[in-house]
């Protein structure tokens, strides 16, 4: 029973990487850059919603809904004004940036909110539990799980089945040849930020829901181990964020509890050396090869 | 000059479907394309031959705004197109098949097409699917396969077809028996001449001059970035100075 306990938090706590490792998985594959400001969208889409909750009043999902919206307009921003104009410059260039635009956005969270930790409130998603037999599972825990599922189903539907997702795959395989057929590149580039940080903000509401405590680094670790998951998955690939997030909580959450609580970090890490060092392009990723 | 009027070129016969004049393009400070003008006229196959590094990709993808010139002009229908950025041009009717193909290698072949055809309305693709399956009766048995695992020649192919989708005025055409065994390249190159009889106007980069000028009307030799000669195709064939320098006799 404590085993499933386990399971059940380790797929709880996966799926919150894994919607975070999306937005870097999908930022990755269509404008290759390494996007380390991801993490801090999450936590303004916390702080907005716990804003919305505590201050404004707002019911959960209209609270829920702004914080995505101001998460996208966000999202949008920061690559049209710190990314897009170094699109022709060196990765670490771009890179650099984006670590840069990490701290902003932190320190301004610390200016605006404090550096008090915020407790976030209850709402229908961590307010009650279900009972299984002699399971007792939070609603947080099924809602995560569920979100995490309906995103995955709808992203994988979008970039199979729409016009514009079919464009993202094609500016993520060749971007030249991508503008050829008529796609504009910037547009794709700020769409694929816009789905990335409104997941961010999702993903902040549930990593709150389930943590409830809130303060300008709150989306930092969140972010790096998110990014581990996609690098784990195979990064560019979103069914690999997808199984690459899930099994990097499931491992955390093991780890902890049969292993070390201390040392849960340090094995997430390692397991991540191990794959990489037998799989160097991540468990999904697709080593590309050209045909000649 | 007519061109100053678009509306009243268009009409005019003998105007040219593109014309370029005095083209510069440098990468940094390498100055690549060195002042060429050509022309190409509806319904015609006109052909850039020259050996390696001579411009002629460099000219396809200053025409098709993946480079910006530094100087020129290029009209295309009587409309001056330079300054427009790749992906507007496809809306401006000019499509480039790029050399070394470029096809999305992890889409199905029939996704391929699709982007092709992604500046046109959803209702008009069906149709133009089933012309270029027509044309290329191959792609149409490989619909659903996985575009990295056809063949070189399939790939071209694919590649040329893709280019069609969008219905250009002007098919560019760059290196496209590149890296292909002989038979492949007489395939091609019959594929090219066929879709020249159905009243595509093509301009086509080739290292193979031979091939190239047996299929041109019209061709321009290009050495280290300028038009060195210029002309009907058979004459050139026939041409000593050319014979020596790009056919190896």
């Amino acid at each position: 029973m404590i085993f499933l306990d386990h399971l059940i938090n380790g797929l709880s706590l996966g799926s919150i990487y894994a919607i975070i490792a999306l937005g870097y998985t999908m930022v990755y594959g269509i404008a290759k850059m390494l996007n380390f400001a991801h993490g801090d969208v999450i936590m303004v889409g916390a702080y907005i919603a716990f804003c919305g909750l505590q201050y404004w009043g707002f019911p959960p999902v209209l609270a829920i809904l702004v914080a995505m919206v101001a998460c996208t307009i966000l999202g949008i921003t920061i690559e049209g004004l710190a990314y897009r104009p170094l699109r022709q410059a060196a990765s670490l260039a771009v890179l650099i940036t984006a670590i840069g635009v990490s701290y902003l956005l932190q320190n301004i969270a610390l200016m605006i909110w404090g550096a008090n930790p915020k407790s976030f409130p209850t709402t229908f998603i961590n307010g009650s539990s279900i009972r299984l037999g002699q399971l007792n599972i939070s609603t947080a825990t099924i809602i995560t799980i569920l979100a995490n599922v309906v995103i995955m189903v709808g992203l994988t539907l979008f970039t199979s089945k729409t016009k514009l997702g079919k464009a993202m795959r094609c500016v993520s395989e060749d971007r030249g040849a991508a503008e050829l057929m008529g796609i504009n590149v910037n547009r794709t580039i700020s769409l694929t930020f816009a789905i990335g940080s409104a997941l961010a903000a999702i993903a902040g509401i549930l990593l709150c829901s389930s943590y409830p405590i809130l303060q300008p680094t709150t989306g930092s670790m969140p972010g790096i181990k998110a990014f581990t998951a996609a690098v784990f998955g195979g990064i560019g690939s979103i069914p690999g964020a997808m199984l690459g997030g899930i099994l990097l909580g499931v491992i955390e959450i093991f780890g902890k509890a049969y292993i070390s609580t201390e040392l849960g970090d340090a094995i997430v890490f390692a397991v991540l050396i191990i794959v990489l060092l037998v799989k160097p392009a991540g468990l999904l990723g697709k080593p590309m090869r050209e045909k000649v | 000059m007519s061109e100053n009027n678009p509306n009243a070129a268009v009409r005019e016969q003998d105007l040219p479907l593109l014309k370029v004049k005095d083209l510069h393009v440098y990468y940094g400070a390498i100055h690549a394309v060195k002042g060429i003008s050509l022309e190409v006229h509806e319904g015609e196959i006109v052909t850039l031959i020259g050996a390696n590094g001579a411009g002629k990709s460099t000219t396809l993808n200053t025409i098709a705004g993946l480079l910006k010139p530094r100087q020129g002009s290029i009209v295309l229908g009587g409309v001056p197109v330079d300054g427009t950025g790749a992906s507007k041009m496809v809306y401006k009717g000019l499509s480039l098949c790029p050399e070394g193909r470029r096809i999305f290698q992890h889409m199905t072949v029939r996704e391929n097409l699709e982007m092709g055809a992604f500046s046109r309305p959803r209702e008009e693709i069906e149709a133009s699917l089933e012309d270029v399956f027509g044309r290329f009766p191959r792609l149409k048995e490989r619909e659903k396969q996985i575009g990295g695992t056809l063949s070189g020649g399939e790939q071209q192919m694919l590649a040329m077809a893709r280019a069609l989708m969008s219905r250009p005025k002007l098919l560019m055409l760059d290196e496209p028996s590149m890296g292909l065994a002989p038979i492949l390249v007489d395939q091609i190159f019959s594929i090219i001449e066929e879709m020249h009889n159905s009243g595509v106007t093509i301009l086509l980069v080739e290292q193979n001059a031979q091939m190239a000028l047996s299929v041109a009307n019209r061709a321009y030799v290009l050495e280290t970035g300028a038009i060195s000669m210029s002309g009907n195709a058979a004459e050139l064939l026939q041409n000593d100075d050319v014979r020596k320098a790009y056919l190896g006799s």
